[in-house]
């Protein structure tokens, strides 16, 4: 096995040929077997494999977008089960900007946060309120719900918006540390859920808990979207937008400069990096991802009410990131497809299935102990595991490497000669 | 010409006076010496001269501009850069790494710059790797370039962290017991490289230190603290043949000794 692992990895030819025949098999799989769960997970899973090919990112870039964007969306086609694919699919993706985002707080920037999914409410809300009749209520002027065009604004809006928050929590927040700064945002979270449970009073903004019904569904050139399938196109930008940005500031100076806080608090602002901003600046970025989600996630659902931002919610984001490897984004985008799927399918498949077999009697399971229901009980069992075994995670953080000849074909050598230490840094 | 001055800096920790009303002139381009037994109050001095501690009283000045009231970082920018006694690297992120985030207040490039990667941004990334890598071959790391900080040696840690401190382009260099923890040889080299940096790179250095003959052998200005209040100050040959020095830490040895 290993030996034929060590072949693979070193014939590029015999890697591009194999993925292709595991991508042409699951497509081929998925079309013409339409309920198959298993195909659909294992064409998701090609993206995996794709990750550990030694193409260039590039083509691994180009292969990827293209199973996403054609091959996904036309194989699951063929059948009913496909907007529920799609929909499986669409939640995935706003899991992973989610992860995405929490992973910069937590695993960058080391602040941990357990009340990430308030920003995530903060953007549903910001859409929901304008895109009902509800903003009526309140706005002394404009005519609501505005149409579905507004979708587009309200993304960058639920951006900004989530990304203001970020900074008010982040202010009082910031002055605690360690296990004190998460208790103070797990309350924030709590505190941004019950505010949205009780704003229909004196003024009614939010609607209670009775939430908001019948949002606005985006329109674009007088299409209007209502299906996962559309959706799905929407997450799917969004999303490859989110992983461009996160790598970027991963690797430039503020990427080095959330690390360096989480290392080492007194010796990053001893180089010059000032401790609040950029831990506001954290907070900021991570939760606008968030935010921008949640209008996506109003728009997709129609219906937003405090019942879908629990702290439950929250915990299932940080064990995505946790389970794919604090601070790798590779890694946290495995932890989230993964969590969500064995939630959304892996858990009711079985829950279906268990069912059955209760129903035609083969065993009896008693209802209280169905899978779906043992979500938590799942959660706290892969947290130990981890803990114990992977602390890093899945796919855990790499460090850049640098190439020395870059680093060599700079000018002169410092320890040369004077000169050249006078003339080549000092001088700046 | 002095460079740093501190004026009747005192620093009181409820009822504990950690520094008593010290007074230090710096001359530029000098290496001074501070030193003292235990708890003496040399570290409090060094953490409020790098705005870690703000001083109960006092003033600190940087060519003739006061210190006070401004946070580490905003000092750091000004140009006082420092190592510590207990080494604070950033562990788990790379040699090349730690001291490219010594070099964060002079990259210019903002947030958007970051996001396109633009030409300007890549331009600037790629210099400043290739001086982060110029200062570890100052310093004698350039081999362990990629490795992380935490797997090296002790005193490969010692000079990672003052090759970080370099990168932020210091005028004043404040080094917390640099050769603790090392062995004769080691503490020859840093000797040699203290010496250096000051002739090479035109810096002015003040160090803390317990290890007498590396003092004694590149401090042109030592200053005594002993429970927080400064007991004398000089050169070496007048610190030496002090005798409340020799009472308070040297010990009746260290006039015959070197």
């Amino acid at each position: 096995m290993k030996k034929w692992l060590n072949v693979l990895e070193k014939n590029k030819r015999l890697q591009a040929t194999v993925i292709g025949m595991y991508i042409a098999t699951t497509f081929i799989s998925l079309y013409l077997a339409q309920k198959s769960v298993v195909a659909f997970l294992l064409l998701l899973s090609s993206l995996l494999f794709l990750y550990f090919t030694s193409f260039s990112n590039r083509v691994k870039w180009v292969i990827g977008i293209l199973v996403l964007s054609v091959l996904l969306p036309l194989a699951a086609s063929q059948g009913e089960a496909y907007q529920s694919y799609m929909e499986v699919a669409t939640l995935v993706g706003i899991y992973i900007a989610m992860a995405l985002g929490l992973n910069i707080v937590v695993g960058l920037a080391g602040l941990l946060d357990l009340g990430f999914v308030a920003f995530f409410a903060i953007g549903a809300y910001t859409y929901g309120i304008f895109a009902t009749a509800q903003a009526n209520n309140f706005m002394p002027f404009g005519h609501y719900p505005l149409s579905g065009e507004s979708f587009w604004i309200f993304l960058i809006i639920g951006c900004i918006v989530a990304a203001i928050f970020g900074v008010l929590l982040g202010i009082p927040v910031l002055r605690v540390k360690g296990d004190y700064l998460a208790i103070v945002t797990l309350g924030f979270g709590e505190i941004i859920r019950i505010i949205f449970n009780n704003l229909d009073k004196p003024v009614n903004i939010t609607n209670g808990a009775m939430g908001l019904a019948s949002v606005q569904p985006p329109k674009l050139f007088g299409i209007e979207f209502m299906y996962p399938s559309q959706f799905y196109y929407v997450v799917l930008v969004i999303l490859l937008l989110t992983i461009f940005i996160v790598r970027r500031l991963e690797y430039s100076k503020i990427g080095r400069a959330w690390k360096a806080v989480r290392e080492n608090e007194i010796a990053a602002q001893a180089m010059g990096i000032p401790l609040v901003r950029t831990k506001l600046m954290a907070f900021a970025v991570g939760a606008s991802f968030s935010g921008m989600m949640g209008v996506v996630f109003a728009a997709k659902q129609t219906f937003v009410d405090p019942t879908s931002f629990t702290l439950l919610e929250s915990i299932t984001i940080l064990v995505m990131v946790i389970l794919g490897g604090m601070g790798s984004v590779p890694g946290v985008i495995l932890g989230a497809a993964l969590v969500t799927i064995l939630n959304l399918q892996v858990l009711t498949e079985l829950t279906n299935w268990l069912n059955q077999l209760s129903l035609s009697g083969v065993v009896h399971i008693p209802d209280a102990l169905s899978p779906a229901k043992m979500q938590r009980f799942i959660f706290g069992l892969i947290l130990i595991v981890f803990a114990l075994y992977r602390p890093q995670g899945l796919l855990p953080a790499k460090n850049p490497r640098f190439d020395e000849k870059e680093l060599k074909s700079g000018v002169t050598n410092v320890a040369d000669g004077k000169e050249g230490a006078k003339g080549v840094y000092f001088n700046g | 010409m002095s460079i740093l001055t501190v004026k009747q800096l005192t620093k009181q920790f409820g009822g504990l006076i950690a520094n008593n009303n010290i007074d230090m002139d710096v001359q530029k381009g000098s290496i001074t010496a501070v030193i003292g037994p235990n708890g003496a109050g040399k570290t409090t001095l060094f953490n409020m001269v790098t705005g870690v501690y703000q001083p109960t009283s006092g003033d600190i000045l940087l060519n003739g501009e006061s210190l006070v009231g401004l946070k580490p970082h905003q000092v750091a920018q000004k140009g006082i850069s420092r190592t510590f006694q207990n080494i604070r690297l950033f562990r788990a992120m790379t040699v090349l790494e730690n001291v490219m985030v010594g070099m964060h207040t002079h990259l210019r490039s903002g947030l958007f710059h970051m996001i396109l990667s633009t030409p300007l941004m890549r331009k600037e990334e790629k210099e400043a790797k290739q001086e982060a890598y110029r200062l570890l071959q100052y310093v004698g790391l350039e081999s362990l370039y990629n490795e992380e900080a935490k797997n090296l040696p002790y005193g490969a840690q010692r000079k990672l962290e003052i090759a970080r401190a370099l990168a932020t382009k210091p005028k004043v260099l404040l080094l917390d017991e640099p050769a603790a923890g090392m062995n004769p040889k080691e503490t020859a080299e840093l000797t040699k490289l203290i010496y250096d940096m000051r002739e090479q790179l035109q810096l002015t250095i003040i160090l803390i230190e317990h290890d007498m003959k590396l003092v004694m052998e590149i401090s042109e200005h030592i200053i005594v603290l002993d429970h927080g209040e400064k007991i004398a100050e000089g050169t070496p040959d007048d610190i030496r043949n002090n005798e409340k020095v020799i009472e308070a830490y040297l010990g009746k040895g260290a006039t015959t000794a070197s």
